[in-house]
């Protein structure tokens, strides 16, 4: 039969429901396995080819030499668009995608992070930016 | 009262992306309408030129936020047809599934809007919460909900466990217990019929004659789909139907996208059954040998192609993307024509537009004299183009006969 008001049913049904949102930032969501964050590097395993800097999409990986047979990875957040492109390309597995994805920042020069490397290059890069 | 004439857009607090349209109105009726698209062109095309192909990839599929996968997939079957690429099966079959999702995810989002359109906030709520299955789904295959990177050149990057499997089917059963309840809603309920029928009416030959695409095409009887007339990925394994309507209105395009939807959860099942074991991907070469090629591809929102041309260099020499919404938006004015002005806002959006996904260079065309801008007729364009080829590539098109209908 038609009639108006076919939607009724459901509406009353789901005045009962708990809603269904969640209430971030309170609740957080496991993020699947696959998830795309931000990156993670292991200096010990780079060798330097930067590849994954040829390949990256939107230049938002720099890998520098540091030292004899050490690197250091410089990403910018704000660039990257986590595709884990450089995670696939990287030949040595230097680099991994995490789970965390809470990146936002109020200063911009706190978006390009310097990963492993050692602290007195790390205080050169801040105070540069 | 005399004729008057409204300009909406290209910026206006109604309308979600940038688009002109200029409308003559007679009290409430619509008399004319011009579409003008082009505010917000982002040169993708002249960017992919200057990446290597797989950057390329994560640039194109953000031509389109809705139909990322639509935009890599079409653009990678071009250039591993270039390549002469032979993927293993099982890629074919993962490109499928999560084309199939988007699919869902995609009708899903629109009847939201449509309701949303309509003022009919209630579907909006609920279709948009059961999206959200659909959504999780992509994000556990793919790593996350929108541009889900899924595609490489020469295969996929993530692999289906047999225990995801598992996981996805009884959502596909939940999904399709809704998009029933939807259908039996978009069939049954009469305010959202007397909202939607013979409003924003397309006939047959219209739809013909303006090279209409995807559900908006095929709700007016136009019997088109890529996935059945020229199967890519793994279409040709799988049995579905082609749902097309003769209501020639919103409502008939309701009815398409629900329809299809559940021809969607068919093939989803088909694939995750009949899912083949084997490698993901082949390895694919950085440089693609010198050759061009052109991409078909059912997304969403109608037929999207992409064009490819290689030199032999890690770098497309050129790359052309037509989105569906190009096809669809000529459409549009001929819909509303002797309308009304209030069904404007569910008029556009039933054919599903995406104006940004659609822009591309403009070039208009001027009369030398005048300063005015104008509308060049069918003849005169069709001159131009004849001596356009003529003078800059030496081909004489002027003895190809075109059909009597124009
Ligand atoms: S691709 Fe891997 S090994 Fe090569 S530079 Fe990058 S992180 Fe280091
Ligand atoms: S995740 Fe993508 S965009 Fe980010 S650094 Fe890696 S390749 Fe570049």
């Amino acid at each position: 039969m038609i009639k108006p008001g076919k939607m009724f049913a459901e509406v009353m049904n789901n005045v009962f429901r708990k809603p269904a949102t969640e209430l971030y930032p309170f609740v957080k969501t496991e993020k699947p396995d696959k998830f795309r964050g931000k990156l993670e590097f292991y200096s010990e395993k780079c060798i330097g080819c930067k590849l994954c800097m040829k390949d990256c999409p939107s230049n938002a990986i720099t890998i520098n030499k540091i030292g004899e047979k050490k690197f250091e990875a410089i990403i910018d957040l704000d660039k990257c668009v986590y595709c884990a492109q450089c995670v696939d390309t990287c030949p040595k597995k230097a680099l991994a995608a995490t789970k965390e994805f809470e990146l936002a920042q109020l200063v911009h020069s706190k978006l390009r992070v310097t990963l492993n490397a050692n602290i007195e290059v790390k205080k050169t890069t801040e105070g540069q930016a | 009262m005399g004729k008057v004439m409204i300009p909406i857009g290209p910026q206006h607090p109604a309308l979600k992306e940038p688009a002109s349209f200029n409308i003559t109105l007679d009290g409430e009726k619509i008399l004319d309408m011009i579409v003008k698209v082009g505010y917000n062109h982002r040169g993708i095309e002249k960017a992919c030129e200057q990446r290597t192909y797989i950057q390329d990839i994560y640039l194109l599929e953000r031509v389109c936020g809705i139909c990322s996968h639509t935009h890599s997939t079409c653009f990678l079957q071009a250039v591993e047809e270039i390549a002469a690429l032979e993927l293993p099966k099982r890629a074919h079959y993962l490109r499928t599934i999560v084309a199939e999702l988007e699919r869902v995810h995609s009708h899903l989002l629109w009847l939201g809007v449509a309701g949303h359109e309509v003022g009919f906030d209630t579907l909006l709520m609920y279709s948009w919460r059961d999206r959200e299955i659909v959504m999780d789904i992509l994000s556990m295959l793919t790593g996350n909900r929108v541009n889900y990177a899924m595609n490489t050149v020469g295969g996929v990057r993530r692999d289906i466990s047999p225990d995801q499997i598992k996981t996805i089917l009884p959502l596909v059963d939940i999904l399709e217990e809704r998009t029933k309840y939807y259908i039996q809603v978009a069939s049954e309920e009469v305010t959202l019929i007397e909202r939607l029928s013979k409003v924003g009416t397309l006939s047959h030959d219209d739809a013909l004659k303006l090279g209409a695409a995807g559900p908006t095409a095929r709700a007016s009887g136009r019997d088109i789909d890529v996935r059945r007339d020229d199967p890519y990925a793994a279409y040709a394994d799988l049995s579905f139907k082609v749902i097309t309507d003769n209501h020639n209105d919103v409502l008939g395009r309701t009815l398409v996208r629900v329809g299809e939807l559940m021809e969607s959860y068919k093939m989803i099942r088909q694939l995750l059954k009949n899912i083949p074991e084997g490698p993901i991907a082949v390895k694919a070469p950085r440089k693609i040998q010198a050759g061009e090629a052109l991409s078909r591809y059912e997304a969403p929102r109608g037929e999207d192609v992409h064009y490819v041309k290689a030199n032999g260099t890690d770098r497309p020499e050129r790359v052309k993307v037509r989105a569906p919404t190009l096809a669809n938006v000529q459409a549009v004015a001929a819909m509303l024509k002797n309308g009304y002005l209030a069904d404007i806002p569910i008029v556009v959006a039933a054919i599903d537009p995406c104006f940004s996904c659609t822009d591309r260079m403009m070039v208009s065309m001027k009369d030398a004299n005048s300063r005015k801008e104008n509308f060049i007729d069918w003849k005169t364009l069709r001159q131009y183009s004849i001596d356009w080829y003529k003078q800059n590539r030496g081909v004489d098109m002027s003895k190809i006969k075109i059909s009597k209908r124009w």
